[in-house]
């Protein structure tokens, strides 16, 4: 890949920030670029030590609050003809609501994926609790001197407890998962902003 | 070391590799190349930080025929160093106290 290529391309992902920002950007990888040739690297060469592409892109949204993202996408980039803005009042009812039901949906699977992962540690949780229980009940019974109850409530109790132990492993993994689920959804929208407008 | 750490660290690494004199990008990333690995858009994130908050000035100085931005500190960005190192005193002492053997004595 030449520098131009390398320069165009990235221009085309980045395009849905904003035009000064790109011109920036593209600025400053080009003398980076440089630099590397005038350090005796090939243009191949220092192209390859800047890195993917995509590698740049995404580092460079994950950096950007979603916030300015929309700001920019919502900016139209020419007026709006007459026509266009009719449309798009008159299909309010048709446009808004669709939209928010998109929103809404994403929202709930949120929320039922987390709900998953709260019952997870809620089942834990009891286990553990029910376990300790069932241990202090069967000492109880123990004093009591009905050994046979005792025991069983007590060999209960470990099971529990034994249970407990590798679904605690679980949940912390399932949270973790989730966790880096929520990261790179974020990252997906954002990415719903950038780049896929070569047309433009 | 956590991403907010880190993103905090960065900064005064930053600043500090420009302190004694000013520096490019591509120089920048060579000096901290021993220390850590920073990457173009990072370090880019980094210096508009910087200059937004004018701990720092940039100037394009025409050299061997293209431009090469230079980044000047300010008095802004050499306070911020300062701040940082008072601040690591305490963060040292800390340390110290959580890598203590016998917390009770």
């Amino acid at each position: 890949m030449s520098k131009q290529e390398f320069l165009s391309r990235l221009k085309k992902e980045l395009s849905g920030l904003p035009e000064d920002d790109i011109a920036e950007r593209l600025d400053f990888y080009a003398e980076m670029i440089d630099e590397r040739m005038d350090d005796g690297l090939s243009e191949e060469e220092a192209i390859a030590d800047i890195g993917p592409i995509e590698k740049i892109v995404s580092e460079t949204i994950a950096e950007i609050p979603l916030s300015r993202l929309i700001k920019e996408k919502m900016k139209p980039s020419r007026r709006l003809r007459t026509w266009e803005i009719v449309l798009l009042v008159l299909g309010f009812p048709v446009w808004f609501p669709l939209l928010l039901s998109a929103a809404a949906v994403l929202f709930s699977l949120f929320i039922v994926f987390w709900a998953l992962v709260l019952s997870l540690w809620a089942v834990q949780v009891s286990f553990a609790v029910s376990s300790a229980g069932a241990v202090i009940v069967g000492i109880i019974l123990l004093c009591q001197g009905n050994s046979q109850k005792a025991l069983l409530t007590i060999a209960a109790g470990l099971i529990l407890g034994g249970l407990s132990i590798p679904l605690f492993f679980g949940c912390k993994a399932a949270t973790k998962c989730a966790w880096s689920l929520t990261k790179k959804t974020m990252l997906g929208i954002k990415s719903l902003f950038i780049g896929k407008e070569a047309s433009k | 070391m956590n991403a907010q750490m880190k993103r905090g660290l960065l900064d005064i690494c930053v600043l500090a590799a420009i302190k004694d004199e000013d520096s490019y990008g591509y120089q920048i990333i060579k000096d901290m190349k021993p220390y850590i690995e920073l990457s173009e858009a990072t370090l880019y994130t980094i210096l508009k930080r910087l200059e937004a908050a004018d701990q720092l000035t940039v100037r394009s100085i025409e050299q061997g025929g293209r431009l090469r931005k230079y980044y000047h500190i300010t008095s802004a960005g050499l306070k911020r160093i300062e701040e940082f190192r008072e601040e690591w005193k305490e963060v040292v002492m800390l340390y110290q106290y959580i890598t203590k053997e016998g917390h009770h004595e």
